[in-house]
């Protein structure tokens, strides 16, 4: 796969021009500490090398003032770096002038905020539109491509409001649906949101996993949450104090901890919110088509001991169950009126947190679906519980 | 001894010198060298002045009531429209109104100089640190100047009495205010909003014109309002220059002791200010209250 940015040997300075040079010559030599006591500059990022891949969903967590604003920062050069490379798509940011600088902050990238960072002087429309309107993209135009972006985060109807008559979640609703309109290759997200209660924030971590799903977009993501960052992340790479201390996915992160650090940081982590119901379901015994005989489905019922049975149409759409005493009952020839469906399934893509309501007031198997409503697996209380014990 | 003692005790009455003579020359060349251009500007703002007068008196007494009074129902409450109303009534019942029609002309005319000079000034200010750096001790000289001290040079430059020395003098006695806070505005927009226009590849114009100046206007507008409230106190002492109106009514009575008249124009100056303030006030809160982000933002 592509490199979308690609990250070598990056560091951040801040300081006097001075106090960088004399930060500069011992930042290898010394801790980012000793180098702000020796010189007074604070090195925001230390030597950090980064291969963040196409479509990729890529988390930077850590501590407060590990540096993570000041990394995401440099890949739109709100930061400039005191040493290292940073190519977007194979250009080089640093190599940039001023209007090619301005060229790709306007159609290449661009930013959420976690104050949302809102024009509350422009209404909801007024604030998605402006990428485009300093692009000096024709009225018409501009307003369509907004109102598909606003349609997209759900605000349709608000177009003519103002910030200040909107609540957190559809203010940061609003910084992506702007961040979103100049269809950029890489989206950066700043802790977009820490300012929101913790449900709302669960409602938009979805609803951007879910964007995430239907868009071909590089994805750069900043929380200090660690569930935050394990559940959004493809991989997650965990900043200390300016310096990079591991990257993986979450469950090399879970296999093979760096060191005793990453091991503090990640034990309060909630598993049920990390693993999804994809990751355990398991392949049902057998499942019945409809149009099937009722003879045969009874007799495959009692060879494989099962108490009931799962149905599909011929595409694998999931209709519903069959249990063993209605096909001894019935004499039907086909399964087809015997079918029951009691609604109750969870998606393959819910985590386990969110799945276990149903799941633990369960003693038999769930059917897994997909978004389409197919079934592609069962689960049960137990199996979840295994999951959890590992 | 005694005489050591003596010049110690008391300033030597010949140790002096003498700068009138200089800054009377400088002053002269200064007036010769620019007569063809301070003659234009008398000429350009007499013309103004005429006209922005003359638009003020053809307007009937009735619709200066009725117009103040609903934008002070809009802008507040239907009792400030009416109290506004009332006010603006009092003027004409007082007797002062040609003077105080007389008075408005200087003021907005002053006050309309002061943006079109104070405005673009603000933003350098915010925008460049040296120029920063230059004005600020200016505008913090200027505002401990004592009021009077402004009639000065206008008056040498114009070498006249009348309305344009003292519209000058007005307008470099109430500019600061709208200077200061026009800087103050645009440099205290919020950092990630001008971050976030940075970040979309806004250039330094389109920064200017479509977030910082809206997102300052309302605190641009206090520094309208402050300015004139200035402008209307400076307006009594330019009278001293030749500007007539209420305010050389005011100056008269004071110098020929007569309370009555003093107290009179006093009051049609007071409700002048009181309307001008309110109104502007007004306008500035209605702004502050559409730009301003709520509170957890
Ligand atoms: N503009 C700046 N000038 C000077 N120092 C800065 C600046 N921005 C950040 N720093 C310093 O750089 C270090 C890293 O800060 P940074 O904002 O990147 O941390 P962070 O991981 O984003 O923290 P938080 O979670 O609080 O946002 C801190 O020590 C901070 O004080
Ligand atoms: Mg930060």
């Amino acid at each position: 796969m592509a490199q979308a940015v690609s990250i070598k040997n990056l560091s951040v300075i801040f300081g006097k021009e001075k106090q960088k040079k004399e930060a500069l010559e011992l930042l290898d030599s010394h801790s980012p500490l000793d180098v702000r006591k020796k010189t007074g500059a604070t090195v925001a990022v230390k030597n950090v090398d980064f291969e963040i891949e196409e479509g990729e969903l890529f988390v930077i967590v850590g501590l407060s003032g590990s540096g993570k604003s000041s990394f995401i920062r440099t890949l739109n050069l709100l930061n400039r770096p005191a040493t290292g490379t940073i190519e977007v798509g194979g250009r080089s940011l640093t190599e940039m002038s001023k209007d090619e600088l301005r060229e790709y902050r306007r159609n290449d990238v661009s930013m959420v905020f976690q104050h949302f960072g809102l024009l509350s002087h422009r209404t909801v429309l007024g604030n998605v539109e402006y990428p485009l309107e300093v692009q000096k993209v024709d009225k018409e135009e501009r307003q369509e491509r907004s109102m598909d972006a606003i349609k997209l985060v759900g605000l349709d109807g608000w177009e003519h409001h103002m910030p200040n008559q909107l609540s957190g979640g559809m203010r940061q609703r609003v910084g992506l649906a702007r961040a979103l309109t100049n269809d950029p290759e890489l989206l950066l997200m700043d802790e977009p949101y820490s300012a929101l209660d913790p449900l709302i924030r669960r409602e938009m971590q979805n609803e951007l996993l879910k964007l995430e799903d239907e868009m071909d977009r590089t994805i750069i993501f900043i929380t200090h949450d660690m569930n935050e960052a394990f559940r959004m992340g493809d991989r997650i790479a965990l900043l200390k104090d300016a310096e990079l201390v591991q990257l993986g996915t979450p469950e090399e992160f879970f296999k093979n901890p760096a060191n005793q650090y990453v091991k503090d940081f990640i034990a309060d982590v909630d598993k049920t919110r990390i693993l999804k119901v994809r990751n355990i379901m398991r392949k049902p015994t057998a499942v019945a088509k409809l149009g099937d005989s009722r003879e045969t489905i009874l007799e495959t019922l009692k060879e494989k001991d099962m108490q009931f049975i799962y149905v599909t149409d011929d595409k694998r759409y999931f209709k519903g169950f069959i249990t063993l005493e209605k096909l001894k009952k019935s004499k039907a020839k086909t399964i087809d009126n015997l079918v029951e469906n009691d609604k109750t399934q969870i998606y393959r893509n819910d985590y386990l947190q969110d799945a276990w309501g149903k799941l633990s007031a369960a003693t038999f198997d769930l059917p897994v679906v997909d978004g389409k409503g197919r079934l592609r697996g069962i689960l049960n209380h137990d199996n979840v519980v295994d999951a959890l014990a590992k | 001894m005694f005489r050591i003692m003596n010049a110690l005790l008391e300033y030597p009455e010949n140790f002096t010198i003498d700068v009138t003579g200089p800054i009377d020359r400088v002053v002269d060349w200064i007036g010769e060298t620019f007569r063809g251009l301070l003659d234009a500007f008398v000429v350009f703002f007499t013309f103004v002045l005429d006209n922005v007068q003359w638009t003020l008196q053809i307007i009937p007494w009735w619709v200066y009531i009725l117009v103040v009074g609903i934008a002070g129902w809009r802008l507040y409450k239907w009792p400030t429209g009416v109290g506004l109303g009332t006010l603006v009534f009092a003027i004409g019942l007082l007797g002062y109104w040609e003077g105080t029609m007389y008075t408005l002309t200087i003021i907005l005319v002053s006050v309309m100089i002061s943006f079109v000079v104070g405005l673009p000034l603000g933003i350098f200010m915010a925008k460049s640190e040296k120029f920063e750096m230059i004005l600020k001790p200016i505008l913090d000289m200027m505002q401990t100047l004592p009021s009077f001290v402004y009639l000065i040079p206008a008056l040498m430059l114009f070498n006249t009495f009348g309305r344009v020395p003292a519209v000058v003098a007005t307008t470099i006695y109430a500019v600061p205010p709208l200077i200061r806070l026009t800087y103050l505005g645009i440099r205290n927009v919020d950092e990630q909003v001008v971050e976030a226009g940075t970040s979309f590849g806004s250039t330094s114009m389109q920064m200017l014109f479509k977030i910082q100046i809206p997102q300052a206007l309302s605190t641009i507008a206090a520094g309208v309002n402050q300015t004139t409230m200035m402008a209307v106190a400076m307006v009594v002492i330019a009278s001293m220059i030749g500007a007539r109106g209420v305010g050389n009514d005011v100056l008269r009575a004071i110098q020929q002791l007569d309370v009555g008249t003093g107290f009179a124009a006093g009051f049609a100056i007071v409700f002048l200010a009181i309307i001008l303030d309110r109104l502007l006030q007004g306008i500035a809160n209605k702004l502050d209250m559409t730009a301003q982000e709520g509170e957890d933002a």
